[in-house]
């Protein structure tokens, strides 16, 4: 766990690396590149200071000073959007609980779906009920977040107006099209997960040791092995949350939910470095947290998992 | 099934090639009088201004499928070399390699390639420079644990005792024989890019406004989706399509090497 802790903040470290370092690769000064040829000479040299460019004399700074007063201003929340003037960490957290909605919807939805599937699917192997759901999921696996969206708009906010367009105004109803558009992939990975762990599990020996003993099929297979299948299950939770942190910014993007994928995109379009950059940090920062405590969580449910 | 998945392929690359060549550049032009038609008006439709969907769409296949393939060749390349030196090398040099990649596995699915889109200027060099940019990774971990198990080896063994320069051992010798899972991967990854192409064409990153692609057809449909519903549901089925089927000749490849 410590050298796993280490390896986080090793990772992290190397990810504001990247995201400061990567302005100074833009071909041409950073500070063109925002403000266009013609803006003048202050207010060149004004975002020069606020991108942490040029130290308050306006002579340039190397880029250990620059990424050590970005990362300051980070933890102290002086980094200020470049458009609003707010700071960047407030209005990330103000926008941060809507995406923690959709995707705690989400997963809920996958998790509902998915391992339901999967058991039903595994169940009655080979039989029409298999073909359709692994059909489902091979569909859901390979149609795009940016298709499903707009199909569902169309489908349930368009032809049958059940479902609000856009925004987040609606409460529960207007976040049900969203996080069933993120969800659906991993509900298909969930499903197919849980069948292939489900039929490795019913060829085990203790399976026909429970079915020698005389008990029904029906025990057999919701109580000895159900609890043993389910459980690898857990990990694709962890890994899926994670990736869906990225597929939230298109799905966001569709439905015009207004979390942090949302500002994203907003900020990029306005070319509001320091807020992108805040972004994307904090999209970083969840994901490496997130598998982080899949990998705490999985060796505490499978021992086996902590000695390799 | 599995041969007609081969033909599948090789029909879409060959559509992707000729297709513009056939089909001519005429039906890209602006167009008022059919702004916005759908199926009803012949062909596939029409767009925003009035060009012909089916002329994007296949003017689109070209650029889609080139990004994808060239991100792939590109991405092998340095994965390859990347991750067979770091192995081939071994010790606190492999050990430093590997938590560099660690890093860059920090930004989940096409977050880094959308900053490094954003922070350059739009165009399809620069689409393909975000995408290769973490496109490489997976590539050189497999590499590196090919290598891991092939340096071992008795005819690297062999080859090393007949003199032969580091160089020439790991490139001649090691690298032709842990090509196998790669191409397995490689043809994944092809599907991989061309769902990250269309995304980040969708989210206004990618091509430049104008160019045909598949994801930014998607971007425009998504805007005129009460009025032309077929600008997003067209482009859709041809991501899916060319998706699945670049998936199939990857799970066929990989049955194809291995048997059970």
């Amino acid at each position: 766990m410590i050298s796993k802790s280490l390896q986080v903040i090793w990772v992290l470290f190397g990810a504001t690396l990247i995201v400061t370092g990567m302005l100074r690769l833009i071909p041409g000064n950073p500070v063109d590149h925002i403000l266009g040829e013609q803006a003048t000479q202050k207010a060149r040299m004004q975002l020069s200071k606020e991108l942490g460019l040029v130290d308050t004399e306006g002579k340039p700074v190397g880029f250990v000073r620059q990424y050590g007063s970005f990362i300051s201003r980070v933890v102290t929340n002086e980094l200020k959007s470049y458009r609003t003037r707010e700071p960047v960490m407030s209005v990330i957290a103000a926008r941060l609980p809507y995406t923690a909605a959709l995707a705690f919807a989400s997963v809920l939805f996958a998790m509902c779906l998915g391992p339901l599937l999967g058991v039903l699917a595994a169940w009655r192997r080979d039989e029409w009920l298999d073909h359709l759901t692994r059909f489902i999921a091979l569909l859901g696996i390979s149609l795009p977040k940016f298709f499903i969206g707009p199909l569902l708009l169309l489908a349930f906010s368009i032809y049958w107006p059940i479902f609000p367009i856009s925004g987040a105004s609606d409460g529960i109803m207007s976040i049900i099209l969203p996080a069933f558009s993120l969800g659906l992939g991993m509900a298909a990975v969930q499903m197919r997960f849980t069948r292939a762990s489900v039929l490795e599990v019913m060829s085990a020996d203790y399976i026909r040791t429970a079915r020698s003993k005389g008990l029904s099929e029906r025990v057999v297979y919701f109580k000895h092995a159900l609890r043993n299948a389910l459980m690898p299950v857990v990990t694709v939770i962890g890994l899926e949350l994670g990736s869906m942190l990225a597929g939230a910014v298109i799905v966001e993007k569709i439905f015009s939910w207004p979390g942090i994928g949302l500002l994203l995109l907003e900020s990029i379009q306005q070319l509001d470095m320091p807020m992108v950059q805040g972004v994307v940090l904090v999209i970083a920062f969840f994901y490496v947290v997130i598998n982080l405590l899949t990998d705490w969580v999985y060796g505490r449910i499978d021992p086996r998992v902590r000695v390799s | 099934m599995n041969r007609l998945v081969v033909w599948l392929v090789a029909a879409l690359v060959v559509m992707a090639l000729v297709g513009p060549w056939l089909i001519g550049p005429e039906g890209l032009e602006i167009n008022l009088k059919l702004d916005l038609k759908g199926l009803e008006a012949g062909r596939l439709g029409y767009g925003e201004n009035g060009f012909d969907v089916l002329t994007w769409l296949i003017y689109g296949a070209r650029v889609s499928l080139f990004i994808a393939l060239t991100c792939t060749v590109i991405s092998l390349v340095i994965g390859i070399a990347y991750g067979s030196i770091s192995a081939y090398v071994g010790g606190i040099f492999d050990a430093f390699l590997m938590r560099c990649v660690d890093v860059l596995m920090a930004f989940p699915g096409i977050l880094l390639a959308l900053y490094i889109a954003a922070v350059l200027k739009p165009g399809v060099g620069n689409l393909i420079i975000a995408l290769c940019s973490t496109g490489w990774v997976g590539y050189a971990r497999v590499a590196r644990s090919q290598v891991l198990a092939v340096k071992e080896q008795d005819f690297v063994m062999a080859a090393i005792a007949l003199g032969a320069s580091p160089f020439r051992v790991l490139f001649r010798h090691i690298v032709p024989n842990i090509l196998g899972p790669l191409w397995v991967q490689a043809s994944f990854g092809i599907s991989a890019l061309i769902l990250a192409e269309a995304s980040l064409s969708f989210l206004g990153l990618g091509v430049p406004i104008g160019t045909p692609s598949w994801g930014s057809l998607l971007e425009q449909g998504v805007n005129y989706l009460f009025v032309a519903p077929h600008l997003v549901i067209l482009p859709g089925i041809c991501i899916a399509v060319s998706v699945l089927l670049f998936n199939f000749l990857g799970d066929w490849l990989r049955d194809a090497r291995d048997p059970q």
